[in-house]
């Protein structure tokens, strides 16, 4: 077997507890040149938050790459329009580029906006935008005023950062609605939801059980949400802030100009889901029976997922599974829902964990369990091997891997079209890793093949 | 178990798809850099590295995993904003080092992005002197091809990609006992390219294919980690095309190019060019097999009679299912060409011939290919976006729709079936092992598409025919 090598300067973005006693992991840093690094860029990071905005126009000014690869990719679902699943292009060609795109762009939103009539329109910046040096922001002036609607630039050129700041540019531009629209009937026992994308229905799903508690949601950002949600979100009471970096920007914005408290949450595994329900109902404390519609709540949807659970576990109970996903958050919560299911954990990464998140996955992990941040597919496939892995639990990217060195693969991002949030989503995700890991195929692969078979 | 919502709900609804002058709507072509990278997973041992952002080689990699369904490692010089700033050489000196340190490559295949040819880097000076500092023996080979998604689609960079290839790696050399002859293919499937392969080899002669990602991106399990998976042509191989007995370079729109892969080879070493189209159905497999047959003084061999025989006795037994049919079509102009000539072979009308691409050739090889009285029922769209193209389908109501998985939303809206093929197939297992050439590819077309139809009028029967 070849030896795969680690790259010198990424050594320390990588932690096993036999090598190193003291824990001191870099991240937060740009990624490494010539590195395959699975993240994507700035504009990436604006794409994924307002994506699901379904009655927005969503105008990618650049070359064509950008919006072609991001079109109708993902499994945000929308319960009315479906405008934020066209692919929306100014596709320069040379000529903007030498002589500017600004008309190209102010005549594909005019043009646009008369054909589909959305409600806001944003104007994602791409790479080469900032350098031709169009006025993006002047252009969406001119238009906002002639259109009569909300025209937000995000900037979120491809190189300027990393995922995280295209996650902040997407919260600039949402900030700019926020604020703007009737907040009168709004009760005073009422959320916004964010960082919630809606993926397969799970914001349906969470939705409903705050609902069902007696809070009143007045917005989900972004899953299935409207731009008139979006305007009035300053009436709520408190933010319950899902995923570990996309929205707490705007949260923390939110609460310094409207005084708006923020709490986080997880909505992935039961203990993450009940514990997302309890703090929002420990907010509201001063209200009666919201304590104790939650206590029914998760007690009757625990009791409806937990035989089959169970059924579950004994069949995957001892298996050895990997973690790679964008934000640590979300690794936080698969740790705990694979304990649910028996299962441990042997590697746990994220794309864009920062100190505290890799300080607290080193709490939550047995020892020995590898740490990555920004890992590479030669480093995720060294250390699946070495650990035996059963099952990966990452993107696309990550499938192709798994899969071939016969290793189950479960998909927990964004293009998955299935909802692994909330109880039922537990449920699901047992399914999918039971479906994956108790194949038969994986008898035959290589990697596991018996002496004398082929 | 999630949602009531009606199947309306999630189709766009009310709103009719525009056709629009300035914006591209779900446009019907990628990127220049994803098909330079394309042709690098063709070379044994050869790495793509894309100079630009980061983001450029991640959706590059999904597209084509989702697609293959294979590991795709693309390597990024990851340009910060210093980087934009001051330039890329300092990041892609950086990049060319760790990926030859990680990967230990037989060749790295860099190309650029929109970004870096914006502010105006100049690769080649920075290659020279990454170079220059080293030893040589222990630096692998390093084509650069331009690629600004800004100039054109992914088939240019493709094309410009084995252009550069060649241009960077063929010498004359001795011709050797061997007779070899050099495959340009174009953007074909791991499938086509086996295929294609198989075909060369009857004939006697050793097929320089370029690029052959037919292993690389449709291999077996490993038992242990590859960094580089195995197979595709190698740069050895690559640097005999100046000495072969002729190249063939396969699409109906090449002509539209001043200089290519064949041309080049034609120009400098005197290599004899043989320009066909893509060998999808009879005729041009069988200008193929002429051709080989030409250049390597042997008969066709029997087997391909064979296969010809069984092709035509399928279109015998399936023409009433097909004839008279009308189709639209859409993809890369050499794709949507070649298919355009085998629907004519068999009675089906391409009445909307559409692509994403800027060869501006595909109107005169529809033309060429499709008999004169039929070319009043014809549209052909280029340089159009789905929004355009829907808009054609919409007017004509053809019968079936071929092409690939992006025309999906259409085919549900109007209700057309759809016949996928070429790239890429993100909504379907077997992309890559989808057959579009040889008599055996025709075959497996001509099933296929009279299968969508008679599977239509088998679900359109309130009677429920077991036997059709």
């Amino acid at each position: 077997m070849t030896t795969i090598p680690i790259l010198d300067e990424r050594r320390r973005q990588i932690f096993q507890e036999q090598d190193n006693a003291s824990f001191a992991m870099t991240c937060d840093r740009h990624s490494v040149a010539g590195s395959v690094s699975q993240r994507a860029c700035v504009f990436c990071g604006s794409r994924v938050v307002l994506y699901p905005i379904a009655d927005a126009l969503h105008l990618i000014h650049g070359p064509i790459g950008c919006a072609a690869y991001t079109w109708d990719i993902r499994g945000a679902l929308s319960s009315g329009p479906q405008l934020h699943r066209m692919s929306f292009s100014t596709d320069l060609q040379e000529m903007q580029v030498i002589f500017g795109g600004e008309k190209k762009l102010y005549g594909a939103l005019c043009e646009l906006i008369a054909a589909y009539r959305p409600n806001a329109a944003f104007v994602y910046s791409t790479c080469i935008v900032g350098i031709i040096g169009d006025d993006v922001a002047a252009v969406c002036r001119q238009v906002a005023k002639e259109q009569g609607i909300a025209v937000l630039p995000v900037h979120s050129e491809g190189f300027k950062g990393t995922k995280k700041d295209g996650y902040r540019a997407a919260c600039d531009a949402l900030f700019k609605l926020v604020g703007t629209g009737d907040t009168r009937d709004i009760a005073p026992v009422s959320i916004n939801i964010l960082g919630e994308f809606n993926i397969g229905g799970e914001a349906w799903l969470i939705r409903k059980y705050y609902e069902q508690m007696g809070v009143q949601v007045v917005s989900v950002m972004t899953g299935d949400s409207r731009v008139e949600e979006l305007r009035r979100a300053h009436g709520a009471a408190l933010n319950v802030v899902q995923c570990s970096g996309a929205m707490t920007f705007l949260a923390e914005t939110m609460q310094a100009k409207y005084g708006i408290p923020y709490i986080r949450a997880s909505y992935f595994g039961i203990e993450d889901m009940a514990k997302a329900l309890y703090d929002v109902a420990a907010h509201f404390a001063a209200e009666p029976c919201i304590q104790q519609k939650a206590e029914v709540l998760v007690r009757e949807q625990v009791a409806a997922v937990l035989p089959e659970l169970q059924r579950i576990k004994a069949d995957l109970a001892g298996k050895r599974a990997a973690i790679y996903v964008g934000g640590a958050f979300k690794a936080f919560s698969l740790i705990k829902a694979l304990r649910l299911l028996g299962m441990q954990v042997v590697l746990a990464g994220s794309q864009t964990g920062n100190a505290d998140d890799y300080a607290t996955l080193r709490e939550m992990c047995d020892p020995g369990t590898v740490i990555v941040d920004d890992a590479n597919p030669l480093e995720l496939s060294k250390y699946v091997i070495e650990k035996q892995a059963d099952l990966f639990i990452g993107g696309v990217k990550e499938r192709p891997i798994a899969y071939k060195l016969g290793i189950g693969f479960c998909d927990h991002n964004h293009e998955r079209k299935i909802p692994l949030a909330g109880f039922e989503g537990m449920l699901q995700l047992a399914r999918e890793i039971h479906t994956t890991v108790t194949s038969p195929v994986w008898g035959f692969v290589p990697f596991r093949a018996k002496d004398g078979e082929f | 178990m999630i949602s009531s919502h009606s199947r309306e709900a999630y189709s766009l609804g009310q709103i009719p798809i525009t056709p629009s002058a300035m914006a591209t709507q779900n446009g019907c072509k990628l990127c220049a850099p994803l098909g330079a990278s394309l042709v690098f997973k063709g070379i044994r041992g050869a790495v793509p590295l894309l100079h630009g952002s980061q983001g450029c080689s991640t959706y590059i990699r999904r597209y084509l995993i989702s697609h293959f369904r294979e590991p795709v490692d693309i390597a990024c010089s990851n340009f910060a904003e210093q980087t934009a700033v001051f330039g890329g050489g300092a990041n892609l000196k950086t990049a060319l080092e760790n990926v030859s340190r990680q990967y230990d490559p037989a060749l790295i295949g860099i190309a650029t992005t929109c970004l870096s040819e914006t502010i105006g880097d100049d690769v080649p000076m920075f290659i020279k002197e990454y170079r220059a500092g080293r030893n040589a023996a222990t630096v692998p080979p390093m084509v650069h091809v331009s690629t600004p998604s800004y100039q054109g689609t992914h088939m240019e960079g493709f094309h410009a990609a084995v252009l550069a290839v060649v241009s960077a790696l063929a010498h004359d050399g001795t011709a050797g006992s061997e007779q070899r002859v050099n495959i340009f293919p174009g953007m074909l499937s791991p499938a086509d390219l086996r295929h294609l392969k198989d075909i060369v080899a009857a004939f006697g002669l050793k097929a320089m294919v370029l690029p052959d990602y037919s292993e690389t991106l449709d291999g077996g399990l490993w038992d242990t980690y590859q960094r580089i998976p195995s197979g595709g042509t190698s740069v050895e191989d690559i640097a005999t095309a100046g000495s072969a007995l002729a190249s063939i370079e396969l699409g109906h729109t090449l002509a539209s190019r001043t200089l290519t892969a064949a041309s080049l080879l034609e120009e400098r070493f005197g290599v004899r060019a043989i320009r066909i189209g893509l060998p999808i159905g009879l005729r041009q497999t069988d200008a193929l097999m002429l051709a080989l047959a030409e250049v390597s003084g042997r008969p066709v061999p029997p087997r391909f009679t064979e296969q010809r025989g069984r092709l035509l006795d399928s279109l015998v037994d399936g023409h009433k299912h097909v004839n008279t049919i009308r189709a639209a079509v859409y993809g890369e102009d050499d794709l949507v060409a070649g298919v355009t000539a085998f629907l004519s072979e068999i009675g089906i009308t391409p009445v909307v011939c559409a692509t994403g691409g800027r060869s501006r050739h595909l109107t005169a090889a529809v033309q060429a290919l499709v008999p004169q009285k039929r070319h009043a029922h014809i549209t052909v769209l280029e340089e159009a976006d789905f929004a355009a193209i829907e808009a054609a389908v919409a007017a004509v109501q053809p019968d079936v729709i071929i092409g690939h998985s992006k025309g999906y939303a259409m085919s549900r809206r109007l209700s057309i079936p759809l016949v996928r093929v070429g790239f890429p197939i993100h909504d379907r297992m077997g992309g890559a092992r989808l057959l579009h050439v040889g008599y055996e590819g025709a075959l497996a077309l001509s099933d296929r598409l009279a299968n969508a139809l008679i599977d239509q009028r088998q679900a359109a029967s309130p009677v429920g025919y077991t036997y059709m």
